[in-house]
């Protein structure tokens, strides 16, 4: 056991110094730019990119999450249509476990839907 | 081909069998100025040209510039090409402002050297009127040939460069000239 690990470590040696080598000299060379090369840093410079205009208010603002939970609920809710298919093309084959398992698997997403109903997650107004 | 008439990519140093030696700030310099990446801030015809620049059959790539900064923070070299007119200065200078430092500007085309034939009260009489420029390259618009040429001279003021000249009191009153910090 502990021989098969140092075999596994001598035939690839090779490709961890190569690893080690390449990160080793990204990252030296990435912090080597950052301290050698000539910088200025002032308040206009440093300002955000807008193509050169003044920048307007923040980039992080509040806005209705109404539109994105619709949005991501009917993904949720559209993806388990895709196991239904097939379950109805072969639904007198797989009988009553079949069945039975589709229950188990329907069942906590109708709760779910319940839930985010009670909860007023489609409400748009 | 012949080793001698091979164009030397650093020309002075000195050199040996096997060995060539030179000062630091030629290595930069010429590393700099074979990795130009440019800024294009087209606005007008001079653009059009400066597309037909980077196509495959003047390409500039051939220069190292083929990679192309839409985004200051990497660019080298700031080309202006087209009428800049005078709402669009503080955008220019502001662009200018926020290259990544050491940079170089370039201005194509008779619009943005003098303002060409827009000799009127709305266009920027030339872009060095707001912002320090290295090259100027003539023609309404410029042929590609044109703008090669002004890369080229680029590429030759950058590999001559001094690596203190940003450093230096006279470069420091160039900028603040134009109030730039």
């Amino acid at each position: 056991m502990e021989n098969s690990y140092l075999q596994f470590i001598e035939n690839h040696i090779g490709i961890f110094l190569q690893a080690i080598l390449a990160l080793g000299f990204v990252v030296t060379v990435m912090i080597l730019t950052h301290l050698v090369g000539p910088k200025r840093k002032t308040a206009r410079k440093l300002e955000n990119f807008e193509c050169g205009i003044e920048v307007q208010g923040d980039a992080r603002m509040p806005f209705s999450v109404k539109y994105f939970l619709t949005a991501i609920l009917f993904v949720l809710f559209d993806v388990e249509i895709v196991f239904f298919y097939p379950w109805a093309v072969n639904f007198r084959e797989l009988a009553e476990s079949g069945f039975f398992k589709m229950l188990i698997f329907i069942g906590p997403l109708l709760f779910g839907f319940y839930y985010i109903i009670k909860k007023g997650a489609l409400k748009w107004e | 081909m012949s080793t001698e008439n091979k164009q030397e990519i650093v020309s002075d140093g000195y050199k040996g069998p096997g060995f060539f030696a030179t000062t630091l700030e030629k290595v930069v310099g010429t590393a700099r100025a074979n990795s130009l990446w440019p800024l294009p801030y087209a606005t007008s015809c001079c653009g059009i040209e400066y597309m037909a620049t980077m196509g495959a059959n003047y390409d500039l790539a051939r220069f190292g510039s083929e990679r192309m900064s839409f985004s200051p923070r990497q660019a080298d070299l700031l080309m202006v090409m087209g009428t800049v007119a005078k709402k669009m200065g503080p955008v220019l200078k502001q662009v200018y402002t926020q290259m990544a430092e050491p940079r170089w500007v370039m201005a194509v085309g008779a619009c943005a050297s003098s303002g060409g034939i827009f000799d009127t009260y709305s266009v920027l009489q030339g872009i060095d009127k707001i912002i320090p420029v290295d090259v100027y390259v003539p023609g309404c618009p410029p042929r590609p040939e044109q703008i090669l040429d002004g890369i080229m001279k680029i590429q030759e003021l950058v590999k001559n460069e001094s690596l203190r000249r940003r450093n230096s009191t006279q470069y420091k009153e160039l900028l603040a000239g134009y109030g730039i910090e």
